[in-house]
């Protein structure tokens, strides 16, 4: 049975963030990846193109580096609130300390161009006890809703982290 | 770039393009930079071991990014990536750096996709495929599923 202090942050959100996305971000991140698309890199290209303008690879919003904002600059980004603080803790009491990526689940609606300014809205979704075949597991799912400056939902995306 | 894919031109278990991909220690550090991973998983032996994975892995959200270029390069610039899965189910360790710029001889990775329906909803032509990167002994490290609008000939 997982205890009360960590099944308590089902259903809360985890955390607000709210990004600009930028065309040498998304060239950066394009370069991490090896990806030549004119579309990420070619701003005389991209506009030729039917989107107008860089757009970021699909994937690109859900860079740590727009959620996990340190809680000192509140008003650029991120509230974190308790969950954010509180989880992980409460798993590491639980003998649930070490987790890894177990899966990610997307849903995209609309392109996310250079110039959007994104907010992320993520929420616990679920914390499922199991066994393993080297022991104890808990799958911590999260969803996330991107909204871009037009009030479009551009996509959403249902994350499984696995902490043993 | 490749010529555009059209729905005409696919059928049930037809091939994704295959996408080599090789993941270096600098790939990595990279990617960490990029995406803002930071996890030492990824970058410090010491702390890999202690985690229980031997030496540092493969981020598991790089093999996704390399999975949605798979998609992406296929389908096109008239196709929309609509939705997408993976499931980081095996690790992969990174090549070493022989200088600044070269990694070591080592494993090559391959993203590769089959088509397993196609259909149209709402005026809308999809095809939905299997998707998968396999190392180098050809085993799948990430399974994956993906569907994709396509441009249609009419």
């Amino acid at each position: 049975m997982l205890p009360e202090e960590v099944t308590k942050f089902i259903g809360q959100v985890s955390g607000t963030s709210i990004f600009e996305v930028e065309k040498e971000v998304i060239r950066r991140f394009a370069d991490a990846v090896d990806d030549s698309n004119p579309l990420y890199w070619d701003e005389e290209y991209a506009k030729k193109s039917k989107y107008g303008a860089i757009i970021a690879p699909p994937g690109f919003i859900s860079s740590p580096w727009f959620s996990n904002r340190p809680t000192k600059w509140p008003k650029r980004g991120t509230t974190a609130s308790d969950a954010t603080a509180g989880l992980r803790p409460a798993l590491a009491n639980a003998g649930l300390g070490r987790g890894l990526d177990g899966r990610m689940e997307y849903e995209f609606f609309a392109p996310v161009r250079a110039g959007d300014t994104i907010t992320a809205e993520t929420k616990i979704t679920d914390i499922i006890e199991r066994e393993g075949s080297t022991g104890r597991l808990a799958f911590l799912i999260t969803e996330t809703t991107y909204t871009n400056q037009n009030g479009e939902v551009v996509a959403k995306a249902r994350a499984t982290s696995i902490h043993r | 770039m490749a010529k555009q894919l059209y729905w005409e031109d696919v059928e049930v278990d037809s091939e994704v393009t295959p996408l080599p991909k090789v993941a270096t220690s600098l790939m990595l550090v990279k990617w960490a930079g990029a995406s803002g991973d930071m996890n030492p998983l990824h970058y410090d032996n010491s702390f890999a071991g202690g985690q229980g994975v031997g030496k540092p892995i493969v981020h598991g959200a790089l093999k996704r990014q390399w999975l949605i270029q798979l998609m992406t390069d296929w389908i096109g610039e008239e196709g929309f990536l609509k939705k997408f899965s993976c499931q980081y189910r095996a690790m992969d360790y990174p090549r070493a750096m022989k200088t600044m710029t070269e990694p070591e001889e080592g494993e090559t990775w391959q993203c590769k996709g089959k088509v397993t329906k196609k259909y149209v909803e709402d005026g809308e032509h999809y095809v939905d495929c299997n998707i998968w990167v396999e190392n180098e002994k050809s085993e799948v490290t990430t399974p994956g599923r993906a569907t994709a609008i396509l441009p249609s000939k009419g």
